[in-house]
């Protein structure tokens, strides 16, 4: 008898639906829940290296919009001083032309993306506000020296990891216990 | 004896008998009303959220603890919307179309026993008023089409009107069936004499076919037709909005609801149950019922209106005579037999008319010429 006919065909979709109903929902609820992002993303936000920084505003002439504003005046040992470092973020594209262009790896993108803000000149990042801090960490696009630390892919979601090494926590996200092979809620793991 | 009757012998005592009769009349009215209301309102929610779970997401969660508000923030948000009535709609059967839908939803309350004696009115026809009432909606719904005035209207208004005239025969072959076996009409009675055996084990055939073509009653998935979106717009709904949409909206959820009681009282054995008190088995059941057609929305794609018609006349009505023929004559036949025998010959019964029907009647193929 061909599975399909007397009705039969009809119990086995109810059994599909059945079986997405007992499984848990894949929502991420956003403010409450994040997804960890890749460590390479182009994040919505440029960080500056001060130390690095020789003023030289190569990453200002390889801006496409024109963004980049600094100000420079002469210092000790025949360097200069940054005054300013302006970089509208508003503006920007995040295109990344800036830090491949920076001859000394001053410039990263950020891994941020929660940038919204309500005022467009609350977007215009100073010299206090696009440093490294513990918030504001470097993406590892365009530079190969971050790059080569991070593992061959990194997932969107860290779900086989426990939390201390960076795995997410979400309702529906199992978490890996030491020694046990975590049971990925999503399709069949193989 | 319902509770009702049993409140007017007792205000008889202190008033004349047509004050007592009003108040008692007014009170089970309002009674309905509310129970009819919080049902919608407890069947919109678990549709929502049970059919996020379905499609494994969650569903609306964030009005209150689990969700459980926003029903209520629904109810606000139409209730400041525009109203719009098209220029050249029939202005008053436009206006009266989702009154005319809504009303039966209420009435078929009437006649369900919540528990044992907690019934408005213990008609002795109550499975005719059932019938009758239940297909009274599809009046408000073709009157929507008429009066709006929009072609896809008219067009779900008749596709409503089709399925109708198809499921009604089962439904009432079914009901009819049902009637036989418990030698009454009053639905109370009905829940009395499930004591025993409920009525879907004694016939599966006539529960199956009832239940389907309830389905298509309501207009749920997967017979819902005349919402159909991506062919017809929002059908009926299309020119409406605000307060009138959600009448239909509620009409709509209410129907279901009321078919889960129905299917409920005449097949699961209603209020009948043991350790719990009887309103409780009576909601347990309903809502079970309400489940099995969220999960078959969740399931089924909508039909075509060739199959549609093909499955009322041509699977669902023979099926429907069948089973009352098989009814009918054990009723004859063996009147005083031991219930769990019959329950075994009509499910062989059953599964043999299935594969009969299954084998001679094609429902897919043929092509739809307009």
């Amino acid at each position: 008898m061909k599975s399909n006919t007397f009705g039969l065909g009809i119990l086995k979709g109810l059994g599909v639906t059945m079986k997405n109903f007992m499984r848990p929902p894949i929502t991420v609820q956003y403010p409450e829940e994040k997804l960890v992002t890749s460590k390479r993303i182009r994040g919505n936000e440029v960080l500056w290296y001060a130390a690095k920084c020789t003023g030289c505003a190569t990453c200002a002439k390889a801006c496409p919009q024109g963004n980049i504003e600094i100000v420079t005046s002469p210092g000790p040992e025949n360097r200069r001083t940054v005054e300013k470092f302006e970089v509208d973020t508003g503006r920007c594209i995040f295109c990344g032309l800036c830090v491949e262009a920076c001859p000394y790896d001053a410039l990263f993108l950020g891994r941020a993306y929660e940038k919204a803000r309500f005022r467009r000149r609350e977007l215009v990042t100073g010299i206090d506000s696009i440093q490294f801090s513990e918030e504001r960490q470097p993406s590892a696009f365009a530079r190969p020296a971050l790059e080569s630390g991070l593992p061959k892919q990194t997932l969107l979601v860290y779900w086989d990891r426990p939390r201390r090494e960076g795995g997410q926590k979400l309702a529906w996200l199992p978490f890996k216990r030491r020694g046990k092979k975590p049971k990925f809620p999503i399709g069949r793991s193989k | 004896m319902t509770l009702l009757n049993q409140f007017i012998q007792w205000l008889d005592n202190y008033w004349p008998h047509w004050a007592s009769y009003l108040t008692a009349a007014i009170i089970g009215v309002l009674i309905v009303v509310i129970f009819v209301v919080l049902g919608i309102i407890v069947v919109i929610y678990l549709e929502r959220r049970l059919l996020g779970r379905f499609q494994v997401r969650l569903g609306p969660n964030r009005v209150g603890p689990e969700g459980i508000f926003q029903p209520f923030a629904d109810a606000v948000k139409v209730l400041t919307k525009e109203d719009i009535i098209p220029a050249a709609a029939d202005h008053w059967v436009h206006w009266l179309a989702p009154v005319v839908s809504f009303i039966p939803v209420i009435m078929v309350f009437a006649v369900v026993p919540v528990a044992s004696g907690a019934i408005f009115a213990d008609l002795n026809v109550g499975v005719l008023y059932l019938a009758a009432v239940s297909s009274l909606s599809v009046l408000g719904l073709f009157m929507a089409g008429w009066g709006s005035n929009n072609k896809y209207s008219l067009i779900a208004a008749l596709r409503s009107v089709s399925q109708m005239v198809g499921y009604e025969l089962p439904i009432v072959f079914s009901l009819l069936a049902v009637v036989a076996a418990a030698g009454s009409m009053s639905l109370n009675r009905i829940v009395e004499v499930q004591a025993a055996v409920p009525m879907f084990l004694l016939q599966p055939l006539g529960f199956i076919v009832y239940f389907i073509a309830s389905l298509a009653e309501i207009n749920r998935s997967p017979f819902d037709l005349l919402e159909a979106d991506s062919e017809i717009v929002a059908g009926v709904h299309t020119e409406y909005s605000g307060m009138k949409f959600a009448m239909f909206y509620l009409g709509e959820y209410g129907h279901a609801f009321g078919a889960s009681c129905i299917i409920a009282t005449l097949f699961l054995g209603g209020w009948q149950g043991p350790f719990l008190p009887g309103f409780l088995w009576f909601l347990i059941k309903a809502l079970i019922v309400f489940f099995i057609m969220i999960w078959i929305r969740a399931t089924m794609p909508r039909v075509r209106v060739d199959q549609l018609t093909a499955i009322g006349w041509k699977l669902l009505l023979p099926l429907a005579i069948l089973n009352l023929l098989i009814v009918a004559m054990e009723q004859i036949f063996w009147p005083g037999v031991f219930p769990w025998v019959l329950v075994g010959i009509n499910a062989l019964a059953g599964l043999a008319l299935v594969l009969l029907i299954g084998r001679t009647v094609t429902i897919r193929g043929g092509r739809v010429e307009v």
